[in-house]
């Protein structure tokens, strides 16, 4: 129970993070570069568990064509979003492998 | 909506619940015995729903609705997948470009099997869907594969299925340590959380058979495939077991996976060994 609980905990708080660290100046290409690289190596994890999910997919796609249309701010706030997801997917996954057995009809 | 979000609350307690008996769980790490769950499984269903006839929960949602069931029946004397079934009847018996057909392929030339799929293929190690060996069969006598989500597929399984009516469901776990794994990693996909709304397969087909998510009367997990391949009004057409898996995968935000990939193979030898003893109903018509 506790690691789980600490977990979601986690979970919660990098939902939180990821709000709050809205930038203050505006995002420069170099930001969402490494913001997108970030989600993108997540979002990779994710569908090696074979966990991922519809809205991580649709928010780095989101992010990438933000970037791409030199909307950084945006592309920043989507990249981080999805990177957020992607690992919340993780999580999940990694949660399961044992939890699951709770469901079981027995 | 009403009972929507009661199951979203539902499965958010279940999951925090469940997971503090997880520890005690992974110790008791007991033997897995297929008969004895698959026993445990028909059991649930036969208790949760003491007045439906054992038979019936083949019959997806129209076990479960009284009124449903009514207009299914009626339903049933002008059949929406008559037509794939006709399609598939005459796909079957046309000969490939080397002069064989299906027939060839499969025990008994086809006819009255489908109560035998999915099998455990001892020599791949792996479980072998009807879907999976049709197309199989057509890369053996040199035609390309069909589709697994597509029409053609769904009429040639329906043809199968409906020379089988009425068998029983008979799916063997043979005495190889592979087949176990197959079954056992086929229940774990089926009780595993995915997708953004934290949902299993069990949240939908288990916890809440018979109540509505949208429009639909969500079908009990017992005896779930017998009924497939399935007309759908909402699909405007037919529909595969590969496609309801991946369209079930979506509804939660779980990006789907690739159609007969290995998950998706174990989910239907696990699904399919619980039922054993029910007969195969399909084709199907859904609302
Ligand atoms: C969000 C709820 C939900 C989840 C989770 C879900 N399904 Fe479904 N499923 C449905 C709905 C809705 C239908 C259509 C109505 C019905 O037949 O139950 C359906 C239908 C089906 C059917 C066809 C049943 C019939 O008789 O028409 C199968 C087979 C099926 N699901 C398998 C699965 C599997 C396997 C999983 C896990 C990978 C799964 N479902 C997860 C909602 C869900």
């Amino acid at each position: 129970m506790s690691t789980t609980m600490i977990g979601m905990r986690s979970l919660a708080l990098v939902l939180l993070l990821t709000a709050a660290a809205a930038p203050a100046r505006a995002a420069s290409e170099a930001d969402y570069k490494a913001a997108y690289a970030a989600a993108e190596a997540a979002a990779r994890e994710a569908a090696g568990l074979r966990n991922q999910w519809t809205p991580t997919v649709s928010t780095l796609a989101a992010a990438k064509k933000a970037g791409d249309g030199g909307d950084f701010d945006r592309a920043v706030a989507a990249a981080k979003e999805a990177e957020a997801l992607a690992k919340a997917s993780i999580f999940q996954a990694t949660s399961e492998k044992e939890a699951w057995k709770a469901m079981e009809i027995r | 909506m009403k009972t929507r979000s009661a199951i979203w609350l539902g499965s958010a307690l279940f999951a925090l619940t469940a997971l503090g008996f997880t520890a005690q769980r992974v110790i008791a790490a007991d033997k897995i015995d297929p008969a004895t769950e698959a026993k445990a499984f028909q059991n649930f269903y036969f208790q949760k729903f003491p007045n439906v006839k054992h038979e019936d929960f083949v019959n997806g949602p129209y076990s479960m609705n009284e009124d449903m069931k009514r207009q299914w029946q009626e339903k049933e004397e002008f059949p929406p997948y008559e037509f794939a079934l006709d399609a598939g009847k005459e796909m079957f018996a046309t000969p490939f470009k080397n002069g064989k057909t299906y027939a060839d392929c499969f025990p008994n030339g086809g006819i009255g099997i489908r109560q035998n799929y999915p099998y455990f293929d001892g020599k791949e190690g792996k479980v072998v869907t009807l879907e999976l060996a049709l197309n199989r069969c057509r890369a053996a006598n040199g035609e390309e594969p069909y589709s697994y989500v597509k029409d053609e597929m769904a009429s040639l399984t329906a043809y199968m299925a409906f020379t089988s009516r009425g068998k029983l469901m008979d799916i063997k776990i043979p005495d190889d340590p592979r087949a176990l794994e197959a079954y056992e990693n086929g229940k774990r996909y089926f009780y595993t959380r995915r997708g953004q709304m934290n949902f299993s397969c069990a949240s939908c087909h288990v916890q809440s058979p018979g109540e509505r998510i949208r429009a639909e009367i969500l079908a009990p997990a017992l005896g779930i495939l017998n009924a497939m391949p399935i007309y759908r009004s909402e699909w405007s057409g037919m529909g595969t077991t590969s496609r309801r898996f991946i369209t079930c995968n979506s509804q939660t935000r779980a990006v789907p996976l690739e159609p007969q990939s290995d998950e998706y193979r174990d989910v239907e030898y696990f699904l399919s060994y619980v039922a054993n003893g029910l007969p195969i109903s399909g084709p199907g018509a859904r609302p």
